[in-house]
């Protein structure tokens, strides 16, 4: 009986939360420097302060995005349900369906435990197998803890490049799977499958509701990445200064035509989730590889995987599961080339 | 009761295999209580997203992870 009550609560806590949050950020820098000149009382100018200072600032503020971004995506995506994706994208053509999946991957929620009951379920309702895999993949690469990483340690531009150059992918690798035809590479049982009813009727949610989902989300994957976050911010502070800034020039720099695959090659294997490879990709640039490998870089360990393709491989035969794994990492490495030639 | 847990075999769904074991076992209550891991299984309920929860049959919870007093106060509801 105390529901409205705590509705209430919601509400007071959200509106309450937001001008403390704007006022704290706004004064990030002024509290980090008080922090590190008066409080801890160190000289200014040399490494040791200036690390210190980076960290100081960079931390709060990048967790402070986060935050402020995973409650806002929190409550976006109570209004889209994988059911209702679905049924948006039933019986789409290809190239509109294409795009449409690969928006609609990034406000959809989508955890990787749940990728074949969700592949299943597109394939089953009838959507085209190649705007299924545009969902498939939007969905993990164009993730809001990726962007808000890339926007608070690298600027709005990198995360705008990322976000397009992702759908770029996801729309051009779903469009010529589609055109391949390979429905005859899903596994057998998989065309077979058929549920009882169609799920039972969308639960109504009031706003408050969705304001305490966007807490658990927040609650759930700030918990879950402040970690990485730390980690990251700490490389990338330590290495301020350190290491030659030219160490990886010769490696992965823009002269280097190979170093587009190589990183791709390298980063498909790998797993690490959207947090753990930004910090990576920060200490990449800082000593001097270049944006568009980099980038083509985290987009592999992020958009494939080992562990993914073993999840994959119940439901795809090995001829598709290929294709999925050659035609995405191509794209990433026009993707990589594009900006290394443009930047 | 009977009580169904989907889910291929993440951590959350072994979350939420425990927690339900925990709120019937706090409540004291009986149900016949089983781990559905086959994704053939699973997916004859319609759902999308695990880990599920399926009580006598219907889906209850899917794509979440409730926790031991929410999952508790459901199985009240429901006694």
């Amino acid at each position: 009986m105390n529901a409205p009550v705590f509705k209430s609560r919601n509400f007071r806590l959200a509106f309450l939360l937001l001008p403390v949050w704007l006022v704290l950020y706004v004064n990030l820098q002024r509290v980090a420097n008080f922090l590190v000149d008066t409080a801890l009382g160190m000289q200014a100018g040399t490494h040791l302060t200036e690390a210190v200072r980076f960290f100081i600032f960079e931390f709060p503020k990048v967790l402070m995005l986060l935050v402020l971004i995973i409650f806002v995506v929190g409550i976006i995506r109570s209004y889209f349900s994988p059911e209702k994706t679905r049924k948006l994208l039933a019986g789409k053509s290809l190239f509109t369906g294409n795009i449409m999946a690969a928006m609609l991957g990034i406000v959809t929620p989508f955890c990787s435990c749940s990728a074949i009951p969700l592949f299943l379920g597109f394939v089953e309702a009838g959507v085209p197998l190649g705007v299924t895999f545009s969902f498939l993949i939007a969905s993990p690469m164009i993730n809001e803890v990726a962007v808000v990483l890339l926007f608070g340690m690298f600027g709005w531009q990198v995360a705008a490049i990322y976000i397009v150059s992702g759908l770029f992918i996801a729309i051009l690798a779903g469009w010529v799977i589609g055109k391949l035809k390979l429905e005859k590479w899903l596994q057998d049982w998989v065309l077979k499958i058929h549920s009882e009813a169609d799920s039972e009727a969308e639960t109504c949610l009031s706003f408050s509701d969705r304001i305490s989902l966007g807490f658990t989300a927040v609650k759930e994957i700030v918990g879950k990445v402040w970690i990485y976050v730390a980690l990251g911010i700490a490389v990338g502070a330590g290495a301020h200064g350190y290491v030659p800034a030219d160490f990886m020039a010769s490696l992965m720099g823009k002269s280097a035509w190979y170093s587009v695959p190589l990183s791709v090659l390298i980063g498909i294997p790998m797993y690490s989730n959207a947090a753990g490879i930004v910090p990576i990709v920060a200490v990449l640039l800082e000593k001097g590889a270049a944006l568009g490998t980099s980038l083509a870089f985290m987009m592999a360990v992020i958009a494939l995987s080992l562990p993914e393709m073993i999840i994959l491989k119940k439901v795809l035969k090995m001829p598709l599961l290929l294709t999925f794994v050659g035609v995405v990492g191509v794209g990433i490495m026009l993707v990589g080339y594009l900006f290394n030639w443009i930047f | 009761m009977e009580i169904k847990v989907l889910g291929t075999g993440c951590p959350k769904c072994k979350t939420l295999y425990q927690n339900t074991l925990n709120a019937l076992a706090e409540l004291d209550l009986a149900a016949n209580i089983e781990k559905v891991e086959d994704i053939v299984e699973i997916m004859k309920y319609g759902i999308m997203t695990t880990p599920a929860l399926v009580v006598d049959g219907k889906v209850v919870i899917k794509g979440a992870v409730p926790s031991v007093t929410e999952l508790k106060s459901f199985f009240t509801l429901k006694k």
